[in-house]
């Protein structure tokens, strides 16, 4: 037998590339099937199977990091150092999200596996969706990883508020696909179009929409094009004017959903757009001020409105918001500054860390009603569960920017790229934004550690008396607690891969 | 460069946070006092020792010792652990050190709520402390700072006295702009110098050979002096302070008065004079008046109207900024060796007060000095040492207050004479509300309200766990006052550095 061709064959097989992706969605399926063949009682072991399974992909992934580079499948995706980089990333946040997910779907009745089965395959769409380098394969992943997060929300379908959110993230979601589809195809008619010069056919690749912009800076349609693009991603990074569903969804989704949210579908929302930004940057003098009023106007309006929130998932929600706008002050600097790409991933992953920790003790202490979590809940917290305050404390910590926690490494990078980028006047909003979140994150520390318990009649009929947590999650909220502290001053291979770039 | 060997100053920052490290994971109670004082005599110990051989070893470029680095994973930022000691920062190690180890022992000794933790939080201030005077990487130093301001709002939000909520909240806002403010000038300095790293000594001689324009340092100084200023209780930036202290735990008063103010100031002295001398011209004037009027003549006025002891002490160390202030502002080596010396003498001074004001307070049941009086007929301990703070404070000569008030005001009379009148008559007003206070709680006839405390429990005078940090913060006042060499030649050599350097090249 002549094994020439199946040697071709094997040859360019690209499928390799995208391992973790496929095992994901295997693992996906593979959950469906023991649900069904598993005995009843077995059944609640399925999550555990998912998060160790997952952790396994994770092992693959880090021992596969430093893998050859490069394009595949007719460049539609593209294995780079910042696609490995988020490949541990988003798996990271599943195996967290199914871990706070244990905890959370234990107190509602609703369907087990299917939960985990969604978040793998959110997860292996955002995989994808940060190696795309095309306008198809960024859109299809984008979706998929939209609409696996429409049923999420919505996933406690007996709540009101739930059901809310769930509504109002669909029709948000939904106009921001439409007008991200909107400018995709504006950009990919008007580089087309014959009588331009660099025209292309092929413009819904990155690296041909990018010589076509080149060849025609200042082109109207394209610059719309552009516009409308931005919007789209705004939308997903809950930037300033698209930002408006953060605070109700992330009340009504489930506490682990609304964890997803803030980190995965946030992250992925900023690593497209810096690779975009890369795209556009012939249209610098467009893109810039864009990027820059936005992330302004972020800052501000996440901070101010996160001051008045009794409600903790709205206050995380909003101050999520003010986070994407530190972010965008990076963003807005990469056309100048090459090191601000690496600084926007470095806050992602203190952000990772540090709202993970906050999302774990806010699971821990949720009630029956996932919705109705007050900052009056914390009351008392320091002494009735020193290991959960203090996970608190470093969570909260570094998400306000506070050394020796990882959350100030991760400013102070963005506030270096913005300078060298010469945008003083955004630094100045960025540090009236710091000291106004300081305001709302103590806030949080004194209800957790000043003030007393409310007496012995519980006025909050949901919120949980007990602090038993479960053991796995205890030990996810160790590990995360001290990364956010090493992080902090010792930043070791992540900090050579970012400052790298 | 990282080594193995003897490092003084890594294991000086590194007691206090390994033992808090230790305590955070649940070490058993009986331990926990062991370990805390181990936690708080090495760094003191460390400090000595290198005081003691600082004279003796080789010295790397500006006049730096015990020069060590440790990679942090950011080299790429010019970012990582480099540790030395020169002649500005040797006596602000040692202060940290002692007044560290006195703060400690003063908590140790006292029955606080939840004594793990606080002695955890003060454990990680020290830290932060040593880390802070033994950076020679600006990102350290600042990082380090922090590290030991956060503690503070947390003690003071949790075992504060009155108004504790509202004073943590205040202390951290204002705290935090400074914070931010110097920051951004850090970051100004680390940007805009072209050296691409945070190493002060590679800054230095970045910005020897090609030094920032006028404008940009201008700027940048700006950004420095307000941000270092609301640090350091610059009038009109200073009413945390007396809020913050007045309601703050005694040892966290101690460590944040008495050390980790002196932030600001070396901030100045150590980055922002050197590598910005035309800003620091351009800014002299605007901060020598405003410092003269609002922090020595204004807070002057308003601390001899204080009833309440601890917001009076507060306000004394507002005013006393104001002195470290003008040296700065007059430039000088002879100015600004005198604002090194002061730092180390106020510090030394208002912690004791901080202390004693304290073990007042055991006795009397009240910070009301209207509602005090006699005190000193049974605790002539307490008063003597309380008075010998107080003589501190004012700056009379064998204390060492004196040795970094003197050098001001000559330093000030070549600046500028009207200002130095100012100044000098702010020693008159720390005369008057000082001895005043002195007279209203320990000598005279007792109040009425005093009377029925004393009666209730009779004021003891104080026992060995309130003398031990006493004294030792009184000999060192003492040790400083009639040897103020000891620091002095270190910090000459410093900042006269600029011309060696300029040679060894």
């Amino acid at each position: 037998m002549d094994f020439s061709t199946l040697r071709e064959l094997a040859a360019g097989n690209t499928w390799g590339s995208i391992l973790p992706e496929i095992l994901l969605g295997v693992l996906a399926l593979a959950l469906l099937v023991l649900e069904i063949i598993l005995p009843k009682e077995a059944h609640r072991r399925i999550p555990m199977i998912s998060i160790v399974a997952q952790l396994g992909i994770l092992g693959y992934v880090l021992s596969t990091f430093h893998t050859t580079y490069g394009d595949s499948f007719n460049g539609m995706v593209a294995q780079t150092p910042t696609g490995q980089l988020f490949r541990v990333f988003f798996i990271l946040c599943s195996v967290l999200v199914s871990i706070l997910a244990r905890t959370s779907l234990s107190r509602q009745v609703v369907p087990r596996v299917e939960f985990y089965n969604i978040v793998l395959v959110v997860t292996g769409a955002a995989m994808l969706l940060v190696q795309s380098r095309n306008f198809i394969m960024l859109f299809v992943t984008l979706e998929t990883m939209t609409i696996g997060l429409y049923i999420l929300v919505s996933y406690f379908r007996s709540n009101a508020g739930t059901l809310e959110a769930g509504l109002k993230y669909l029709v948000m979601g939904a106009l921001s696909s439409a007008l991200l589809l909107f400018g995709i195809v504006l950009l990919y008619g008007v580089a087309g179009s014959p009588v331009l010069p660099g025209t292309t056919p092929n413009a819904m690749q990155f690296a041909a929409l990018n010589s076509f912009l080149a060849a025609n800076p200042g082109n109207f349609t394209a610059a719309a094009g552009i516009v409308l693009v931005l919007s789209g991603l705004a939308f997903k990074i809950g930037g300033f004017p698209f930002q408006i569903w953060v605070p109700d969804v992330y009340q009504g989704a489930p506490t682990p959903v609304t964890a997803f949210l803030a980190v995965a579908s946030k992250a992925a929302g900023f690593v497209v757009l810096v690779s975009l930004v890369k795209v556009f940057a012939p249209y610098q003098w467009l893109v810039s001020p864009v990027l820059c009023a936005m992330a302004a106007a972020t800052i501000l309006f996440g901070n101010l409105a996160a001051l008045k929130q009794h409600n903790v998932k709205r206050l995380i929600g909003l101050s999520g918001v003010s986070h994407a706008g530190f972010i965008l002050l990076a963003v807005a600097s990469i056309g100048t500054v090459p090191s601000a790409e690496g600084s926007v991933y470095f806050y992602l992953f203190v952000y990772l860390i540090a709202s993970f920790a906050v999302f774990g003790v806010m699971t821990a202490l949720a009630g029956a009603d996932d919705t109705n979590q007050e900052l009056g809940d914390y009351a008392g917290l320091g002494r009735r569960s020193p290991f959960l305050s203090g996970v608190l404390a470093c969570g909260l910590g570094s998400l306000a920017g506070i050394p020796p926690f990882a959350g100030f490494m991760g400013k102070l990078f963005v506030f270096v790229a913005a300078f060298r980028a010469g945008h003083y006047g955004l630094l100045v909003v960025a540090i009236v934004g710091v000291v106004v979140s300081i305001y709302y994150y103590f806030g949080w520390i004194r209800a957790a550690f000043f003030t007393d318990e409310p007496g012995a009649s519980e006025t909050q009929p949901g919120a949980a008396t007990t602090c038993s947590t479960d053991i796995v999650l205890r030990i996810a909220l160790a590990l995360l607690a001290a990364g956010s502290i090493i992080l902090g001053f010792y930043q070791g291979p992540l900090g050579h891969l970012v400052s790298r770039q | 460069m990282s080594t193995l060997s003897f490092d003084p100053l890594l294991i000086a920052v590194a007691a206090p946070l390994a033992v808090a490290a230790l305590i955070a994971l649940g070490t058993p109670k009986s331990w926990v006092i062991k370990l805390a004082y181990l936690g708080f005599a090495t760094p003191a110990a460390m400090a000595i020792w290198v005081w003691t051989q600082f004279s003796g070893v080789a010295k790397e470029s500006h006049g730096y010792a015990f020069v060590t680095r440790y990679a942090t994973g950011l080299d790429a930022y010019g970012i990582g652990l480099k540790l030395g000691i020169n002649g500005i920062s040797l006596p602000l190690f040692v202060l940290a050190g002692i007044v560290g180890l006195a703060a400690g022992i003063y908590a140790i000794q006292s029955n606080a709520e939840r004594m793990k933790t606080y002695l955890l939080l003060l454990l990680v201030m020290q830290g932060g402390l040593m880390g802070t005077f033994a950076s020679v990487d600006v990102f350290f130093f600042y990082f380090f700072h922090e590290l030991a301001l956060i503690p503070t709002f947390i003690m003071v939000g949790i075992w504060g006295g009155r108004d504790r909520t509202y004073a943590a909240m205040a202390m951290t806002i204002y705290l935090t702009i400074g914070a931010m403010l110097s920051l951004l000038g850090l970051i100004a300095i680390y940007s805009r110098s072209g050296a691409n790293s945070f190493d002060l000594m590679t800054i230095r001689d970045t910005l020897a050979a090609t030094p920032l324009r006028e404008a940009t340092q201008k700027h940048i100084f700006g950004l420095l002096l307000f941000g270092f200023g609301v640090l350091v209780s610059l009038w009109p930036f200073h009413s945390w302070a007396p809020l913050g202290y007045g309601a703050a735990p005694s040892s966290a008063a101690m460590l944040h008065a008495g050390v980790l103010k002196k932030f600001g100031l070396y901030g100045m002295i150590q980055i922002a004079l050197p590598l910005l001398p035309l800003g620091a011209a351009h800014w002299s004037h605007g901060l020598a008046c405003t410092a003269a009027i609002g922090n020595v003549l204004v807070i002057g006025f308003v601390t001899m109207a204080q009833r309440d002891l601890k917001q009076m002490v507060g306000y004394s160390s507002v005013m006393h900024m104001g002195y470290a202030f003008l040296g700065i502002a007059a430039g000088s080596t002879l100015g600004v060796g005198g604002v090194v010396m002061l730092m180390v003498a106020h510090g030394l001074s208002v912690s004791l007060l901080f202390l004693l004001s304290t073990s007042v307070y055991h006795r009397t049941h009240t910070f009301d000095m209207e509602q005090m009086g006699g005190l000193a007929q049974d605790t002539p301990v307490l008063s003597a040492l309380f008075l010998a703070a107080t003589f501190a404070g004012i700056g009379l000569p064998g204390f060492a207050n004196f040795w970094g008030e003197v050098p001001i005001f000559v330093a000030l009379w070549e600046y500028s004479h009207w200002l130095t009148f100012v100044a000098v008559s702010g020693t008159v007003i720390s005369a008057i509300y000082g001895l005043r206070a002195v007279a209203r709680i320990f000598f005279g006839p007792r109040s009425a309200a005093f009377e029925r405390v004393a009666a209730a429990n009779p004021p003891r005078d104080i026992g060995w766990s309130e003398r031990t940090p006493a004294f030792i913060l009184v000999a060192a006042l003492l040790f400083v006052g009639i040897w103020p060499r000891s620091f002095s030649t270190a910090i000459n050599a410093a900042l006269t550095a600029p011309s060696a350097e300029v040679t060894a090249k």
